[in-house]
């Protein structure tokens, strides 16, 4: 697929330097008050839906491992990281670690027995168990039951959103790119082939789910500090089925797809918000229309990035 | 003793409810290899008509489901066309996500239409008489939706066993592009099984409606994400299995709301499911067929 690629100092100072300026000019914005609540709210949830979309891409994707429980890690990540900052007052950090040690945990407990199944039956038992956590935090005094917890103060500033966007895309861009990344395609291509060959397909798929939970936790974490209230309803199997739409609109396979399809996504639920029915049908009519027209979503498995802007530059390769 | 029968009834009730919905899953996964996400919502659409031809023209509920079957079966038809149809070649993750949109658009639409408000359904459709049996409360609801449960698993099994039709489905199934060869329309063959699946589930709308007496536009979510559980319970696609997997599905979570926790009703069921599956990941009447390389 990609040749490899030899680091180049300029190209790397120029990529950093676009990310330094776009995070640099929102917060100025922000900071100087140019930016009102409402483009602020929007701009957190695209964070917090680019993470979730990279990271179910990462399993459903590239690993072709169909999985509806996506929005379960997040609730694991979310009050994990809560019982750390609210219960026990804890700083930011603490939480957004815990929650990611609690996610990828329950991706690992999850992951290990329902793995073994394909296709359809994994999906179904993904979303059993994305079910069955939220049930039972419904269940649990400690974190209020069905009510769920309020009055979490907001941590989740512009600083801590880029920040985990960045390091998500860097982590599973790099996974992908890697040769785990290589054992982990061969698994989607092929799983019989990869196992012939040598590939312990079970390993790269605990770890891909693995990896996808952490990150969905992280977002589970980012999410309960900006919007101030968790609820296990929230995060019920329709948060899943959000995410699954984000990721097959751009295409399964694709980083850059899932990031706009996140983008778009965001900002077509936020435009058409004052018209709830008629913005779910027009997103049904969207989803619709795109399978049947573009089944592979809007980027097939390519990607956006050095290769298509090199060449807008001049880069002959 | 007599708690525990109490409660098998109303398991039994709700398991045929839950068996019939189960039949429109397992059917349609079985010819065309799809979770029927909106399976649920079409449910939901059979409820309504139901309660509008009871309300608006004032027939009794048996012609109401009736004409919320016939009229469920066109709209199974027309989805089938519409929107799986193109995709049938395409990647089973883009004809599931197709699923969940038309599911989408099935809710909303009657949300914009009808608002997103509980309905009740006139009591004067079916007059509720409870009879005492041997200190077992039997309601006449518990008795038409289990005798017009079965009545309707009996003329599906007629249908499919016995007629050409049948037959026909069984073959697409079966292998499709050996039935197509053997002359079998295999289009028509999966419209009339998007017909049969999607009466059925009007079928148990109306019994819903009944049962529970409201109806809303996201009614058709849990009841078909459980009975899609009991087809995946029995076996995905095989026919006897949904019944099993209704009815046991059914009985389970009767008892387990009777006796446990019924917030724990929803994490139960799932929770048998995932055993199931890990320990027999093809259902209880799966075979287990090898994968070819």
């Amino acid at each position: 697929m990609q040749k490899t690629q030899h680091f180049k100092p300029v190209q790397f100072i120029i990529e950093v330097g676009i990310l330094v300026v776009i995070f640099t000019l929102v917060q100025y914005l922000i900071s100087a008050g140019l930016l009102n609540q409402y483009y602020q709210i929007n701009l957190a949830s695209i964070c917090i839906n680019i993470i979730l979309a990279v990271s179910l891409n990462l399993i459903n994707g590239f690993t072709g491992q169909l999985s509806l429980g996506h929005a379960g890690f997040m609730a694991v990540g979310a009050y994990a990281s809560v019982i750390m900052t609210t219960y026990m007052e804890l700083p930011f950090i603490v939480g957004i670690i815990a929650a990611c040690l609690a996610a990828a945990l329950a991706g690992f407990i999850i992951g290990v027995p329902t793995l073994r199944l394909r296709g359809d039956y994994l999906a179904i038992a993904t979303l059993g168990f994305g079910e069955i956590i939220r049930v039972v935090l419904q269940n649990i005094d400690y974190v209020n039951g069905p009510a769920g917890i309020m009055g979490i103060s907001k941590l989740s500033t512009w600083p801590w959103l880029f920040g985990s966007v960045v390091i998500t895309i860097l982590v599973i861009v790099n996974l992908v790119n890697s040769s785990y990344g290589r054992a982990i395609i061969s698994v989607r291509e092929d799983e019989v082939a990869a196992e012939l060959m040598g590939v312990n397909t079970t390993k790269y798929k605990v770890l891909a789910f693995v990896v996808g939970a952490m990150f969905a936790g992280l977002a589970g974490a980012l999410y309960a500090h900006y919007f101030y209230i968790i609820k296990p309803e929230t995060f019920n199997f329709m948060k899943s089925f959000d995410i699954l739409v984000m990721v097959v609109l751009g295409g399964l396979g694709s980083t850059t797809g899932a990031i706009i399809a996140a983008i778009f996504i965001t900002v077509l639920t936020a435009a058409l918000q004052s018209f709830p029915a008629i913005r779910m049908i027009l997103y049904a009519v969207i989803l619709v229309t795109v399978m049947i027209y573009r089944p592979q979503g809007l980027m097939g498995n390519r990607e956006l990035g050095r290769r298509t802007f090199g060449r807008l530059w001049g880069d002959k390769k | 003793m007599q708690e525990f029968l109490q409660q098998m009834v109303n398991g039994l009730s709700l398991g045929a409810i839950y068996a019939l919905i189960a039949l429109g899953y397992t059917m349609v996964y079985g010819i065309i290899m799809l979770i029927n996400f909106a399976h649920g919502d079409i449910l939901m659409v059979g409820a309504y008509i139901g309660f509008f031809s009871v309300v608006v023209l004032g027939t009794n509920i048996f012609v109401a489901m009736a004409i919320a079957m016939i009229a469920c079966a066109v709209l199974g038809v027309v989805i089938e066309k519409v929107a799986y149809r193109p995709l049938r070649n395409s990647t089973r993750i883009a004809a599931l996500i197709t699923a969940i949109g038309v599911s989408f658009f099935l809710e909303y639409t009657t949300i914009f239409f009808l608002t997103p408000n509980q309905r009740v359904y006139p009591a004067e459709a079916f007059p509720v008489t409870n009879y005492d049996v041997m200190g077992i409360t039997l309601s006449s609801k518990d008795i038409f939706v289990f005798i017009s449960a079965v009545v309707l698993m009996v003329i599906l099994q007629y249908i499919i066993k016995r007629t050409k039709t049948g037959k026909a489905m069984r073959a697409v199934s079966l292998d499709k592009e050996a039935a197509m060869l053997m002359g079998i329309s295999v289009d028509k063959t999966i419209s009339i099984t998007f017909a049969i699946g999607s009466a059925l589930a009007a079928a148990a709308g109306v019994m819903i409606g009944v049962y529970y007496n409201s109806i809303n536009p996201l009614m058709g979510i849990i009841p078909g994400l459980k009975a899609f559980v009991a087809a995946v319970l029995g076996g995905i696609g095989i026919i006897p299995g949904a019944m099993v997997g209704g009815f046991l599905m059914g009985i389970l979570e009767t008892l387990v709301s009777g006796y446990g926790s019924s917030l724990y009703r929803d994490a139960v069921a799932f929770g048998v499911l995932i055993i199931i599956l890990l320990i027999k990941p093809t259902g209880l009447f799966g075979k287990n067929t090898g994968e070819k390389v």
